[in-house]
């Protein structure tokens, strides 16, 4: 997506292009600089993905620092913009700045000088500015950070050029100045880093765009160039700091041909630099379908093991392919549900072509009538209306309408399509989809697995949830709702059930795949499902999770909410595309004389293409918006466009500039999963606003906005939670956590100091998560009910919809189960662990660099087992109610009791011990209904592991009797989860407003997992203690330690 | 034309078959219960004449066979669903010649026939709840997984889950279409329980209209041009309380149909006919 940002400006820009090599010419001095300056390591962030374990460490620390640094001079360079030449004020905002502001303003000077003339652009330019910076706040993975960097640097520029832009002042003044500030504090020894590489980028591009064959499509260019930054700036990272010389960037870069097989069959040739990312070959593919509506689709591969593996959009594709051929193809991935929903004929198009190609392969099977009577509606849309004359006997032969395909069948195709007539081609593919998907495996991707008694079945993961298949019967079905944690290690799956109305517990279900990867796979599709059709937004990479062992993998893209919402913008005639599927030569288009002209537009199209008119396709080129390339041709049809015929070139040029405006905003709209310009324009509703909260990076923003909005209560929470987790860590070796707060002065009180160092620790944190998955992980886990508010999911399900609002009437949260909370289900040896934490815990200000050391270590440490844990504490704001919860487990991270939430009155938190109940869980597979039904009995048969469970509650003692009883006003609730090596904590924040109280609960659920010799006790008892300090004006209503104990482990 | 799964509950043909002397005796009964031949006899002939006369769809009427004491029962004989017949293979010995009339008489009809060889399977009609959108095959004493997985072969179109039945005779002793979407549940705890899981396993949403008696659940649903949503459910005599809740289907034209006899051995409403839709042929 970023990319073609990136692509869109350069098209803006392209009258200026000649100037381009002049400011490029500047940028080479002020990019030395700034690198010798780096010292550390340049960013090699930017390559996590690819680096395993190394790059991952070194992207925690690097990360931080040069996305803050992004945003915070993206916002520079727009503010600069703002108040342009005179803007040397800025500088005073930290001597970080200084920095890099002169690459900045020599180049936006240069810039100034020379385009004068893109006017138009700039608006575009700008809006992407803004778009790119809400990215980098919100910290994505940091490839995609660099990307935006990379794009976001084009519009910057483009920007600059004209100071009087409005829109630019807008987006100055959009940026938070505290953020700012903190950036340019912070981080300014990183400033130069990020301005380091930030110069090649620009460097990279002026070059590439002499090298390119300029006269080619402009639009492309862009693309590359924006690639071939990026790729150059990873090698220069990896180079390690200094030196990225411009030699190397004039290097000359490895190519790759690659081969994209489309839906039709055809072959797509692309020449991609070797180093190029998934999302290049991908957008290029678009680009030549001319398809908008992406985001169903994907690039799958065969492995070397002939698996078909999507490839992953932010990975380098060589990573991905290894040795494989570079040969990919063109696929859906998700499949929409309901296509009519589809904004464009030419996506369900596309979707008709990958249904054939499922139907025709026996991936989607389906009965003889279904078949002939989507065989039929395939005729007619390619060929038009059955003609006797033309269509005689074998006309039916060329195409393929099931895996074994009768004559009996042919002549019923032939018969329904005879009954077919009058229809337009886009009205047959209509009528297709609207068959195709009640097929119960519509959209089902299968995975062969073994269920916990080694029989042979199929998992199915589609929109709705994971199917359970034994031979072709469905024997079980999980929805997603009723998912609560999806993982796998080595090479089996696990899902964990959130438990009935009547289970006390969640069950886990287990599954054997054939091998690790098949396992992983598997994990990935439905960590991918599961975000695309149940989520509003993509989870964030898992923040905060030092030592997350096993894949950070998430979904990346858009969810089918947001590309609705995109598509709902498109605005363009409809594109024409050539239906060509099944390999039948030119049929469709002689063929098809598109006889019937229902209002669709298809009927000029038919006459006009054939003989193309060169008006047409001069004004497509020239704009470089339609690309007119190899097979697919695509011309305007609409009637506008026929008009536009007559007029000059300029009317035709400037006509095909207001739809590339429509497009671009489309395609600006589109990307990566943080609020982008999308959310800006939704941010009315309350859901972005939260989502924008919730996410990651927005930390700032939640904090400050906690801290406005409710007493110092929130803040401190926060600070807690980071405190916390430390202390629990260090349980078994006593360290100072506690100084932490001291770390800077923030512009209100202490909790926001405290804040502020939450979120800079955070920041590392998420940044290390970032790095995605390497090969090498065994494992990972995934929890589809985020605890995080910023994740809306999308209602549906009458039946979980029910559940939860019951629980919501109890508890006024947004989400009724904080469950989710996320649990490390395999810490690694407290051992090694703890020392390092040591070392980071003293000062929270670097607690950049400790964390990367954790990550490092625990990396290493992976593979190491488990877990007894627990967890500490919970407190209660003043005049309000707290409680948190204890935890112990291991992994069966769950925990029931989520205790019920009780007003109290300061009251001197009396903790009393209830009796501890013990209780033996034991984890359950249950692969299908029957055994579910008689599951008393097959519980205790099958279990995987026995777990000890106990869980133990405190209260305070005197409650105030009005409970849960009236459940008030929900201001606010939020749910920040943190996780470290071998600590989990979530903390749950609940804001009401109780007749004219306010009241604030913090439920705080901390999850410890380790060996057996943590001392539980004095882990619980120095949690409660921290948190009584922490939180003077709160008292602790309630403690719940739940505790698990494996007893017996039964892995595979 | 008819697109997949459209149409649900139309019908316009019916196959039913004779009731033989020997059912009073011989039919199979979970419980002993004594059966008065003519009043069943005369019950059957109300039903066909429902379905003829009043329903006016076409009627095939087999003639009984007294070697097949449960004849009568042809549901459990195949499975019809569009153009397509399964020919089962029933779960008790006793009955698997009742599919070779069936056969004949569904083949007669233009049907594509597919049928159950397979020794290890075994799959009664009675078994298999078509919603509609999907199919739920109850695993029960007359129905094993094998019967249920050449089933799926059959319509492949579908959905199809298993569903243990674990009282009861078959999955639709308990339960049936009430209309699109909407299952007719009996209220035992097994009952429910299957309702639920078919809930789990299903992805559509389906209503569920609750009757205090399970046989009560067992009602025929179609959805005739003339006459729109039309259910053939129990009498008032037989269950009082379950015939006040179809009451309350105010859309529905509502036919009871008393089941009195063939009830004590374990025969319900829809257990009598195959229907079939030869109109809609796509």
């Amino acid at each position: 997506m970023t990319t073609e940002v990136g692509s869109e400006t350069e098209v803006k820009k392209e009258p200026e292009k000649a100037e381009q090599p002049p400011a490029t010419a500047t940028a080479p001095a002020p990019q030395e600089e700034p690198v010798s300056e780096a010292k550390p390591e340049a960013e090699p962030a930017a390559e996590p993905a690819a680096e395993p374990a190394a790059a991952e460490a070194s992207a925690a620390t690097d990360t931080p620092a040069s996305e803050e640094q992004q945003t915070s001079e993206s916002e520079q360079a727009k503010a600069e913009e703002k108040t342009d030449k005179k803007e040397k004020d800025k500088e005073g905002g930290g001597k970080g700045i200084s920095r890099f502001l002169p690459p900045w303003l020599k180049r936006s000077k240069s810039q100034s000088q020379v385009g004068p003339k893109e006017n138009a652009p700039k608006e575009g330019s700008v809006e992407a500015v803004k778009e790119e910076e809400e990215k980098e706040k919100d910290k994505k993975e940091d490839e995609a950070a660099e990307e935006s960097k990379v794009d976001g640097e084009q519009p910057v520029q483009a920007s600059t050029a004209d100071q009087s832009q409005e829109q630019k002042e807008e987006v100055a003044e959009e940026a938070p100045p505290a953020e700012e500030a903190k950036a340019d504090n912070k981080e300014e020894e990183k400033h130069s880093i990020g301005s380091a590489d930030t110069q090649p980028a620009k460097e990279e591009k002026g070059e590439d765009s002499q090298e390119k064959d300029t006269e080619d499509a402009k639009p492309e260019n862009g693309v590359e160039e924006g690639e071939e930054a990026k790729k150059e700036d990873e090698p220069t990272d990896k180079a390690d700091t200094s030196i990225l010389s411009p030699l190397r960037l004039t290097k000359k870069i490895k190519m790759v041909m690659c081969q994209v097989t489309m839906l039709d069959g055809s072959q797509f040739p692309c020449e991609v630099e070797k180093r190029a990312k998934g999302q290049y070959l991908f957008f290029k593919v678009c680009e030549t379908l001319n398809l908008l509506e992406k985001d169903y689709f994907g690039l799958s591969f065969k492995d070397n093991t002939d698996q078909t593996c999507w490839l992953d959009p932010l990975k380098e594709m060589k990573r991905q392919i290894r040795n494989a051929p570079w040969n990919f193809s063109f696929n859906v991935k998700f499949y929409p549900p309901d296509p009519s929903q589809l904004t464009e004929d030419i996506t369900r198009y596309l979707l008709c072509l990958q249904l054939r190609q499922d139907i025709a392969s026996g991936r989607l099977p389906c009965s003889f009538v279904t078949h002939a009577l989507l065989g039929s509606y395939t005729l007619q849309a390619e060929l038009g209306d059955h003609d006797p004359d033309e269509h005689r006997t074998d006309y039916t032969s060329d195409f393929q309408f099931a895996p074994s395909q009768t004559r009996e069948m042919e002549e019923k195709v032939v018969e329904l399509h005879k009954s077919h007539r009058g229809m337009t081609p886009a009205q047959a593919d209509t009528q297709f989809l609207e068959n195709a998907k009640k097929l119960s495996m519509f959209g089902v991707d299968l995975h062969h697995a073994k269920d916990s008694e080694g029989v042979d079945i199929m998992l199915g993961v589609c929109a709705n949830g994971l199917l359970i298949y034994k031979d072709r019967l469905r024997i079980n079905r999980f929805a997603w709702p009723k998912i609560l944690k999806i993982s796998y290690k080595r090479s089996n799956f696990y899902i964990k059930i959130r438990p009935g109305e009547t289970e006390q517990f969640e069950s886990t279900v287990g599954f054997k795949l054939p091998n690790h990867r098949a396992a992983k796979r598997l994990w990935k599709v439905c960590v991918e499902n599961h975000t695309f059709f149940r989520l509003m937004t993509p989870e964030q990479p898992t923040k905060a999770k030092f030592l997350t062992l096993g894949s950070k993998f998430r979904y990346s893209g858009r969810t089918q909410a947001q590309t609705r919402q995109a598509s709902s913008l498109i605005d363009r005639p409809a594109p024409y595309f050539q239906r060509t599927s099944s390999k039948r030569i030119s049929r469709s288009l002689d063929g098809a004389p598109v006889i019937n002209v229902i209002s669709d537009g298809s009927g000029p199209e038919g006459g006009k293409e054939n003989g193309r008119d060169p008006a047409l396709e001069l004004s497509s080129d020239s704009k470089s918006k339609l690309r007119v390339q190899g097979e697919n041709i695509y011309v305007r049809h609409s009637n506008l466009m026929l008009e536009d015929l007559d007029k000059t070139q300029d009317d035709v040029l400037k006509h095909q500039a207001s739809i590339s405006e429509l497009k671009r905003s489309f395609m600006e709209a589109t990307p990566e999963p943080r609020p982008s310009q999308w959310d800006k324009r939704l941010t009315a509703s309350p859901a972005t606003s939260l989502r924008l909260q919730a996410q990651g990076s927005a930390d700032d923003k939640q904090k400050s906005q906690a801290v406005a909005a409710a007493t110092a209560a929130q803040p401190v929470v926060e600070i807690e939670e980071t405190v916390i987790v430390e202390e629990v860590r260090k349980t078994p070796k006593p360290a100072a956590a506690s100084e932490v707060p001291e770390v800077q002065a923030m512009p209100s009180q202490e909790p926001q100091e405290a804040a502020k160092v939450a979120v800079e620790e955070k920041k590392p944190a998420r940044e290390a998560s970032i790095s995605s998955d390497s090969e090498s992980e065994e494992e990972a886990e995934y929890h589809p009910q985020i605890t995080s508010v910023s994740v809306e999911q999308i209602k549906e399900e009458p039946e979980e919809e029910q559940e939860e609002a019951e629980l919501n009437k109890q508890e006024p949260t947004p989400e009724p189960e904080p469950i989710a909370v996320a649990e490390s289900e395999i810490a690694p040896a407290p051992v090694t662990v703890h020392p390092v934490v040591k070392d980071g815990t003293p000062n929270a200000k670097e607690e950049a660099q400790p964390v990367v050391e954790m990550v490092d270590d625990g990396i290493v440490e992976e593979e190491m087992m488990l877990t007894p844990d627990e967890a500490p504490n919970g407190y209660s704001a003043s005049d309000v109610q707290g409680l948190g919860s204890l935890e112990e487990e291991e992994q069966e991270p769950r925990m029931n009791g989520d205790a019920s939430h009780v007003e109290t009155e300061h009251l001197p938190q009396v903790i009393c011990c209830s009796e501890p109940p013990v209780v033996k869980t034991e984890m359950v597979t249950i692969s299908d209904t029957f055994a579910a039904q008689k599951s008393e009995i097959a519980t205790k048969e099958v279990p995987i592991v026995h777990t000890e469970t106990k869980t133990i509650t405190y209260e305070a003692a005197q409650l105030d009797g009005s409970g849960d009883g009236e459940p008030g006003v929900l201001m606010t609730a939020q749910t920040i989860t943190s996780e470290s090596l071998c600590t989990t904590t979530t903390t749950h924040i609940t804001k009401t407003l109780k007749g004219g109280l306010s009241e604030t609960r913090i439920e705080k659920r901390i999850v410890i997992t380790g060996d057996s010799d943590i001392d539980h006790d004095q882990a619980l008892a120095q949690a409660i203690k921290e948190a009584k300090e922490q939180h003077p004006d709160m008292s602790v209503t309630r403690v719940v330690v739940h505790k698990e104990t494996e007893l017996a482990e039964d892995e595979d | 034309m008819a697109g997949l799964m459209a149409g649900f509950g139309n019908f316009t043909h019916a196959v039913v078959r004779a009731i033989p002397e020997s059912l009073a005796k011989e039919a199979l009964r979970m419980n002993k219960f004594d059966v008065d031949l003519s009043k069943a006899q005369r019950e059957h002939e109300l039903y066909v004449e429902v379905l003829k006369n009043k329903l006016g769809l076409e009627v095939v009427e087999l003639p009984a066979d007294e070697s097949l004491p449960d004849c009568v029962f042809v549901e459990d004989a195949a499975v019809v669903c569009g153009d397509t017949a399964l020919i089962t293979r029933p779960g008790a010995e006793s009955r698997r010649k009742e599919t070779e009339a069936m056969k004949k008489a569904l083949s007669d009809l233009n049907l594509n026939i597919v049928e159950m060889t397979d020794e290890s399977a075994s799959l009664d009609g009675g078994d298999v709840l078509f919603t509609g959108r999907e199919f739920f095959v109850g695993l029960s004493k007359r129905t094993n997984q094998r019967g249920a997985e050449i089933l799926a072969d059959a319509f492949k179109d579908y959905a199809v889950s298993t569903v243990p039945v674990l009282e009861g005779l078959h999955l639709k002793s308990f339960c049936s279409m009430g209309g699109p979407g909407l299952i007719v549940i009996g209220s035992s705890e097994h009952a429910q329980k299957a309702l639920k899981i078919m809930q789990q396993m299903s992805d559509h949403r389906y209503d569920k209209l609750t009757v205090p008696d399970d046989i009560a659940a067992n009602c025929v649903y179609m959805n005739l041009p003339s006459k729109g949503h039309v259910l053939l459910h129990c009498t008032p005599e037989e269950f009082p309380e379950s015939a006040k809740v179809f009451e309350k289907l105010k859309d529905h034209m509502l036919i009871p149909v008393s089941n009195m006899e063939k009830v004590k051995v374990d025969g319900a409403l829809t257990c009598c006919s195959v229907l079939i839709n030869k109109k809609t042929n796509v």
